[in-house]
C-alpha cells in the first residue's frame, strides 16, 4: 500500500514477464578448472583483490579505531551490518575509492563506504561515514562517492539511510569540495529533490555533523540522534567562540537532548548505536498484523467520562493499533501533540493525538509529520480530544496563528486518506487543525463521551458573562453574583446540549458514534475502504513562515 | 480416571473456568463447568460439585487429593444425597482432621505422640506461654490445616506472634478455620509415613513407609518407598502402629499416618491424612498394587484385595515432583505457559502423571505442580539412577522448573547415601545450588549456531512470503564483495557474558572465536515429532541436542545436561523496564493483594513490610526495598497485581525528581 511495496510490485511483475528460456550447459574444458595456468594467474589476482580489500575493511589506523570503540560507538561496518537484516548480502560499492589517490595520506574507501543492502525486508542505499578515517571529513572523493550512491538511488527508486559522523569537508582542500556542482552542496540538492520524489531520506546522528554536514539530518525527513554521541551544529563550539565570544560545549550547543527536546532538528532519540539503528529500521518496518496487547474495554477505564480529567492518548493508541506498537515521533518535542507510526490490522498508519492544548511547536510538529505521512503515502489518523490552540500574549507574539496555519493547511491539503474519531472535546480551531468536519476526513466517528463546540460552555458562558459584566459597569449598573449565575446557567446547559455527540450525529456532523471498544475495528474497515482508492500525490500550498 | 476406565466405571469431572481446557476435563467421559477460577466458588464448593454429581447420575464421588478431600462436611453431604464419598467415613475424617482430637485418640491407642499444647484457649497470651512452656523452637500449627498450609515455625519468642498471626491469617484463608496448636518442633527430623487401608469389614493393613522428608517450604518434593536405611524391625513396628492408628477410628480407604522421625529412629505419631496422598504411587510400585482401584473396592463394599501377608515389599521407588517455581529465588511458585514441553517414555516403572500438555499454561489459581515422576527399581541404587536419568529427558521451557534442583538433589552423595532429613536443603543449600559456571565454548558454539540458524530460516521465511521471493538479498549467506563478513554475537549465562566472532565462510559453514579460540562450525535443525534438534558439529566433534529457542534464549537439552543461553537485552530495552523497579518494590509474582500496611505519605525504612500479598495460596509480604516515604501506593486489598508489577512509589528521603534520572 505504501511506496515501500511500491518497488517488489514492479519487480515482480518484471519477473512474470520473463521470457522461459533454455540453456545447454558449456562443456568443461581444462581451463575451467582448477590447475590451468589461465586459472592459476586469475586465482592470484583475485587473491589480491581480496588481501586489499581485507586491509580497507578495517578502515583507519588501530589507534583512531580504539579510540573510536572506546567511546562505546560502533565501527561503521559494524554499523550497516546491524542496520541490515541480520546475516544478510551487501552489495558494497567502491571500496577502493581514494585508493593511493591524496599521496602519502591514506583514506581506506574514502572515508564513506555505501551500498544497497535489505533493512526491514526494504532494499535502501546506505552511505556511511567512517569516522576512523580522517575523522570521517569529506575528501573530493568522498563527496563523489556519496553523490554516486544518491545518483543510484534516484535511478534505481530506493530509499537513503545516512549514518552520519562526520567532521563536514576537509578544509585544506575545500578549493575542490565546496564550490562546484557536483560538490558538497550537491548532497543537499539530491536530499531534498530524493525526497520529492518519493525516496525515504532518514538519518542517523552518531557522531558529529558540523557546518554543510549538519544539512544531512536537518535535510532528512526522519532523523535519529545518539544521546552524547551525535552533535549538529552549523558551527562548532571553536567557531563559536571565535564569532561571539560564547563558550559553549559541544553537548550544549547540538547534542541529542537539545535536538530532540528544543529545537526539533531531530525526531528520535537513540541510548546508543544499536538503539539508533534498531530505530532506523523501525522508520523503515514491514511488519504482519496482530492483535493490540490490551483489551479494548480498558479505554472505557483509561478515558471515562469526565472531559476535564487528563488522560494520554498513548493509552488509547496501545489499545488501537497491532501489538500496541506505536513507533513515536518527536516524542520529546511539542508534546501536546503526540505523532508517530503504527498499523491497524497490517494497514500502515500515521496517528495524531491530543496531550493537551497546542502550542507552535506542537503545530510545526504536526504539520512534519502530515508531510512525513503524504510523502510516503500512509492513512493519517486523527484522535481529537483538543480545547484549541494556546492564547496568551506569549503565544500570539510568538505566531501562534501562523504556525496553527501551518498544519491547517497540511490537513486541507494532504491527499492521503484522513480518519478522523472524537475521543473527548473538539473546540475551536483544534478542530480544524485535528481535521474536523470541514477538513474533508473520509470518515469522521464520535465516541459517546465526546463534545463538539466552538468552546467549552463554561467558557462561552464566561465569555458572555465578563462582556456583560463590563457593559453593566460601565453603565454604572451592578451586576450580582446570582444575576452572574443566572445568565450562565442556560449559557452552559444550551452548550452541553448542542455539543452531545447524540445532538451531532442527528445533523449528520459525523458518520456515527461507537463503542470506544470498537474503535479499531471501524478504523480497519475504514482504512480497507479508503484505500481501494489510488491516494494522490499530494501538493501543498505555501506555508506561512 | 485411568483405573476407572480400566475397570469400566463412567467417570466425570468438574472443573473452573481456568481448567476450560485442562487434561483431566478431556480425559473424562463428562465434564461439567462449576463456576470461576476462584476455588472457593468452585472446586470448594460442595453444593456444586454434588449437583453435579447428582445431574449426572453418579453413584460416587471421588475428591482427589486435595480441595474437599479431607473434609468432613463434604462427606456428611455426600451420605446424605445417596452418594458414595470414596474415602473414609466422616467421623474418622473428622477425628483426624482435628489435630488434638487425633493426638488424644492416638495416645489412647497406644500410638507414640509427641507433646505440644492443643488446648481451647486460644489467646496469645497462653499460646506464647505454652511455647515457653514446651521451649524454643515450636511449630504453630492450625488444627484444621494440612499441606504447610497455616504452619510456621517460631525460633524465638520474639518473632512468635508474627508467625503466629500469619499462621492464623493463612488458615483462615485456606481452611476457613484459624485455631491453633503448638507443639515441639524437632530438629532435623525424617518425615516418615505408611500408607494404609481399611475396608468396611474391620480389616486394616499397612503397604510400608514412604519417606518424604527432603521438603522445601515444608512440602514434599521427593518421596521414595521404602524409607532408606530403616530395619525390618522398625519397618514392621512403624507398620504396625499406623494400622493401630486406623483401627482406633475404625478406618475405611486409603490413609497415611504421618510420623516424624529422629536420628535414633524413634518416631512419633503425627497426623492422619484421610485421603489417598499425591506420593501413593511409590507405595503402589513397590507392592504392585493399584490403590485407586481398591479404593473403589472399598467403596463398593467389598473386602481388601490382599491382606497383610500376602503384601510383599520388592524393589525401590522415587517419586520427585516436578513445580513450576524458582528453585534460585526461594521455590517462589511461578506460572506461565508451558511453551515447550517433553517427557521422558512412560513405561512398567516409569510413571509420569500430569495434568498438563504442551501449550497450557500453569495457572496461578491452584498447585504449581506439573507433574510426578514416578520411577521403580530393583534397589535404591538403581531407581536413583533411573530417577535422574527420567529427569534430564523432562525438557521444560517456559517456565521456571525445578528440574535442574531435583537433579543436583538427587546427585548428591548425602541423598545417595539415604541421609536424608527435613533439614537436607538447607544444610546443603552451598552443594545444591552452586554458582553458575560460565559455558564451554563448543556449547556457547552450539547455541550461537542455533540462534543463526534460526534467523536463516526467518529470513527465509520472509523472502519466500514476500513479493520478491528469488532475490539474493533475500539469503542469510551474509556475503560482502571482497571481504570475509564476521559478526559480533554477544550470550549470556547469568552475568557472565560470552562474546563471539561468527566468520560466514563461502562454505556455508562458520568460524567462531572465543578469546583466543577459533571452532569450526556446521549443523542443521532437524525436525522430529515436533521438536527440533540441531545436528550439528564443532570442530568435527558431532552431537545432537534438542534445541528449543524461546524469547531471546536458546535451551539445549543433552543427556550431558541443559544449557540455556541468551542474548543480552539491549540497553534501550533495560532502560525501559528497570525504570519501574526503580523507585518501589514489585510483585515477585502474580497475585492478589491481601493487605496493604502503608499509605502515602508513610516513613518506611528498608525491610518494612509494605504488603502482603497471597499469591499461588502462599503468602508473600513485601518489604520496602530502601528507607524512604511512600509517594503513592498502587493497589488496594483485594486486587490483582502482575508479576514485577510495581506496589509502590518510593522516593528516597533526600532525593528529588528520581524519575528524571531513571529516564536518562
Amino acid at each position: 500500500v505504501t511506496c515501500w511495496w511500491k518497488a517488489f510490485w514492479d519487480k515482480r511483475t518484471h519477473l512474470l514477464h520473463m521470457p522461459q528460456t533454455t540453456t545447454s550447459p558449456p562443456k568443461p574444458s581444462p581451463h575451467t578448472t582448477g590447475g590451468s595456468e589461465n586459472y592459476e594467474r586469475m586465482q592470484a589476482l583475485v587473491e589480491e583483490l581480496k588481501t586489499r580489500s581485507e586491509k580497507v575493511k578495517l578502515g583507519g589506523g588501530e589507534k583512531a579505531r580504539n579510540l573510536h570503540t572506546s567511546r562505546g560507538k560502533l565501527l561503521p561496518r559494524e554499523r550497516i551490518d546491524r542496520l541490515l537484516d541480520p546475516g544478510t548480502p551487501f552489495l558494497e560499492f567502491s571500496q577502493f575509492a581514494a585508493y593511493q589517490l591524496y599521496g602519502k595520506e591514506e583514506v581506506p574507501a574514502g572515508g564513506i563506504i555505501t551500498g544497497i543492502g535489505r533493512v526491514s525486508g526494504v532494499e535502501c542505499v546506505i552511505v556511511a561515514n567512517d569516522a576512523t578515517v580522517k575523522g570521517g571529513t569529506y575528501y573530493p572523493v568522498t563527496v563523489k562517492k556519496h553523490l554516486r550512491a544518491q545518483e543510484i538511488a534516484q535511478q534505481n527508486h530506493l530509499p537513503c539511510i545516512y549514518l552520519v559522523d562526520s567532521g563536514g569537508a576537509n578544509l585544506p582542500r575545500q578549493a575542490e569540495v565546496f564550490p562546484d556542482r557536483d560538490h558538497f552542496g550537491r548532497i543537499f540538492f539530491n536530499q531534498a529533490r530524493l525526497s520529492s520524489e518519493g525516496l525515504a531520506q532518514i538519518a542517523v546522528v552518531m557522531g558529529s555533523c558540523t557546518a554543510g554536514g549538519a544539512y544531512v539530518p536537518a535535510m532528512a525527513d526522519e532523523s535519529i540522534i545518539v544521546r552524547k554521541q551525535g552533535t549538529i551544529f552549523l558551527g562548532g563550539p571553536p567557531l563559536v567562540k571565535a564569532a561571539t565570544g560564547e563558550e559553549v560545549s559541544a553537548e550544549d550547543l547540538g547534542g541529542a537532548d537539545l535536538h530532540c527536546k528544543k529545537s526539533g532538528v531531530t525526531d528520535h532519540y537513540a541510548l546508543d548505536d544499536n538503539h539508533a539503528l534498531h530505530l532506523a529500521r523501525k522508520a523503515v518496518t514491514t511488519e504482519l498484523p496482530e492483535p493490540p496487547l490490551y483489551p479494548a474495554d480498558e479505554l472505557y477505564g483509561i478515558v471515562g467520562a469526565n472531559l476535564k480529567r487528563n488522560f494520554d492518548v498513548r493509552e488509547v493508541i496501545a489499545r488501537i493499533v497491532d501489538g500496541s506498537k506505536f513507533d513515536e515521533f518527536k516524542a520529546q518535542y511539542g508534546d501536546t501533540l503526540v505523532t508517530g507510526f503504527s498499523r491497524i490490522f497490517g494497514y500502515p498508519v500515521g496517528i495524531i493525538g491530543n496531550n493537551g492544548v497546542l502550542f507552535s511547536e506542537s503545530a510545526k510538529k504536526g504539520t512534519h509529520f502530515i508531510e512525513l505521512c503524504c510523502q510516503r503515502k500512509i492513512p493519517l489518523i486523527f484522535l481529537q480530544n483538543i480545547t484549541g490552540f494556546m492564547v496568551g500574549r506569549e503565544y500570539e507574539a510568538g505566531g501562534i496563528a501562523k504556525d496553527g496555519a501551518k498544519m491547517v493547511t497540511a490537513v486541507a491539503c494532504a491527499n492521503v486518506p484522513k480518519i478522523t474519531v472524537l475521543i473527548g472535546g473538539s473546540y475551536g480551531a483544534g478542530n480544524y487543525g485535528m481535521c474536523g468536519r470541514a477538513y474533508s476526513p473520509r470518515f469522521l466517528y464520535m465516541w459517546p463521551n465526546s463534545r463538539i463546540s466552538v468552546m467549552g460552555g463554561e467558557q462561552a458562558a464566561t465569555v458572555l458573562a465578563t462582556v456583560t459584566k463590563d457593559k453593566k459597569a460601565r453603565e454604572g449598573k451592578e451586576f450580582t453574583a446570582e444575576q452572574e449565575a443566572a445568565m450562565k446557567e442556560p449559557i452552559v446547559r444550551r452548550f452541553e446540549e448542542e455539543g452531545s455527540p447524540y445532538f451531532s450525529s442527528a445533523r449528520l456532523w459525523d458518520d456515527g458514534i461507537i463503542d470506544p471498544a470498537d474503535t479499531r475495528l471501524v478504523l480497519g474497515m475504514s482504512l480497507s475502504a479508503a484505500l481501494n482508492a489510488p491516494i494522490k500525490k499530494t501538493q501543498f500550498g505555501v506555508f506561512r513562515m | 480416571m485411568r483405573t476407572a476406565k480400566k475397570m469400566g466405571v463412567r467417570s466425570v469431572a468438574v472443573y473452573s473456568e481456568a481448567d476450560r481446557h485442562a487434561m483431566h476435563v478431556a480425559m473424562a467421559d463428562e465434564a461439567y463447568h462449576i463456576g470461576p477460577a476462584a476455588s472457593q466458588q468452585s472446586y470448594l464448593s460442595m453444593e456444586k460439585v454434588l449437583d453435579v454429581a447428582k445431574k449426572s447420575g453418579s453413584h460416587a464421588v471421588h475428591p482427589g487429593y486435595g480441595f474437599l478431600s479431607e473434609n468432613t462436611e463434604f462427606a456428611e453431604a455426600c451420605k446424605q444425597e445417596g452418594i458414595i464419598f470414596i474415602g473414609p467415613p466422616s467421623s474418622a475424617i473428622r477425628d483426624m482432621g482435628i489435630k488434638s482430637t487425633s493426638k488424644y485418640i492416638m495416645a489412647a491407642a497406644g500410638v507414640p505422640i509427641i507433646g505440644g499444647y492443643h488446648g481451647e484457649d486460644q489467646s496469645n497470651e497462653r499460646l506464647q506461654a505454652e511455647a515457653a512452656q514446651i521451649g524454643f523452637p515450636v511449630m504453630i500449627k492450625a488444627v484444621r490445616g494440612g499441606g504447610g498450609k497455616g504452619m510456621r515455625i517460631a525460633r524465638t519468642d520474639s518473632d512468635f506472634l508474627e508467625q503466629l498471626e500469619s499462621a492464623r491469617r493463612e488458615a483462615r484463608k485456606s481452611f476457613n478455620d484459624d485455631v491453633m496448636l503448638v507443639e515441639k518442633f524437632v530438629e532435623d527430623p525424617r518425615h516418615v509415613e505408611v500408607q494404609v487401608f481399611g475396608d468396611q469389614h474391620g480389616n486394616a493393613v499397612y503397604l510400608f513407609e514412604r519417606d518424604c522428608s527432603v521438603q522445601r517450604r515444608h512440602q514434599k518434593i521427593i518421596e521414595e518407598a521404602p524409607g532408606p536405611g530403616i530395619s525390618a524391625e522398625v519397618r514392621r513396628k512403624l507398620g504396625e502402629a499406623a494400622v493401630k492408628a486406623a483401627k482406633a477410628v475404625n478406618y475405611v480407604g486409603a490413609g497415611t499416618v504421618e510420623f516424624i522421625m529422629d536420628a535414633q529412629h524413634n518416631f512419633y505419631f503425627m497426623e492422619m491424612n484421610t485421603r489417598l496422598q499425591v506420593e501413593h504411587p511409590v507405595s503402589e510400585m513397590i507392592t504392585g498394587t493399584d490403590l485407586v482401584e481398591w479404593q473403589l473396592r472399598v467403596a463398593a463394599g467389598e473386602r481388601l484385595p490382599l491382606l497383610q501377608d500376602d503384601i510383599i515389599l520388592s524393589g525401590h521407588s522415587f517419586e520427585a515432583r516436578i513445580y513450576a517455581e524458582d528453585p534460585n529465588n526461594d521455590f517462589l511458585p511461578g506460572a506461565g505457559p508451558l511453551l515447550h514441553l517433553s517427557t521422558p517414555q512412560a513405561d512398567a516403572e516409569t510413571r509420569i502423571e500430569t495434568g498438563v500438555r504442551e501449550g497450557d499454561e500453569v495457572s496461578a489459581h491452584y498447585d504449581p505442580m506439573i507433574a510426578k515422576l514416578v520411577v521403580w527399581g530393583e534397589d535404591r541404587s538403581s531407581a536413583l539412577k533411573k530417577l535422574r536419568y527420567c529427569l534430564r529427558q523432562y525438557n521444560i521451557v517456559g517456565l521456571n522448573t525445578n528440574i535442574d534442583f531435583l537433579l543436583s538433589l538427587s546427585a548428591h552423595p548425602e541423598f545417595e547415601a539415604g541421609n536424608v532429613t527435613t533439614s537436607f536443603i538447607p544444610q546443603h543449600y552451598a552443594d545444591l545450588f552452586p554458582p553458575p559456571t560460565a559455558p564451554s565454548g563448543a556449547t556457547a558454539c552450539r547455541a550461537a549456531l542455533g540462534l543463526l540458524l534460526r534467523e536463516r530460516s526467518c529470513t527465509q521465511d520472509f523472502t519466500h512470503h514476500s513479493n520478491d521471493p528469488f532475490s539474493p538479498f533475500g539469503s542469510s549467506s551474509g556475503r560482502r564483495l571482497n571481504i570475509m563478513y564476521s559478526r559480533n554475537m554477544t550470550l549470556q549465562v547469568g552475568d557472565r557474558k560470552v562474546d563471539i566472532v561468527v566468520t560466514y565462510n563461502k562454505d556455508g559453514s562458520y568460524s567462531m572465536q572465543i578469546g583466543g579460540e577459533v571452532y569450526h562450525v556446521t549443523g542443521e535443525v532437524e525436525s522430529e515429532g515436533g521438536a527440533s534438534f540441531l545436528h550439528c558439529s564443532v570442530d568435527g566433534v558431532e552431537s545432537r541436542p534438542k534445541l528449543v529457542i524461546l524469547g531471546n534464549t536458546v535451551h539445549l537439552f543433552s543427556m550431558e545436561g541443559s544449557a540455556a543461553l541468551s542474548v543480552p537485552v539491549p540497553k534501550h530495552l533495560v532502560a525501559v523496564s528497570g525504570s519501574g523497579a526503580q523507585g518501589g518494590a514489585v510483585a515477585p509474582m502474580t497475585g492478589t493483594i491481601e493487605k496493604v500496611m502503608v499509605k502515602a505519605g508513610d516513613k518506611v525504612s528498608a525491610g518494612d513490610p509494605l504488603m502482603v500479598m497471597i499469591a499461588m495460596k502462599m503468602e508473600h509480604t513485601i518489604r520496602a526495598p530502601k528507607s524512604g516515604v511512600i509517594k503513592k501506593v498502587f493497589f488496594r486489598e483485594g486486587s490483582q497485581a502482575n508479576r514485577h508489577a510495581p506496589l509502590v512509589e518510593l522516593e528516597e528521603e533526600g532525593e528529588e525528581g528520581g524519575g528524571a534520572a531513571a529516564s536518562q
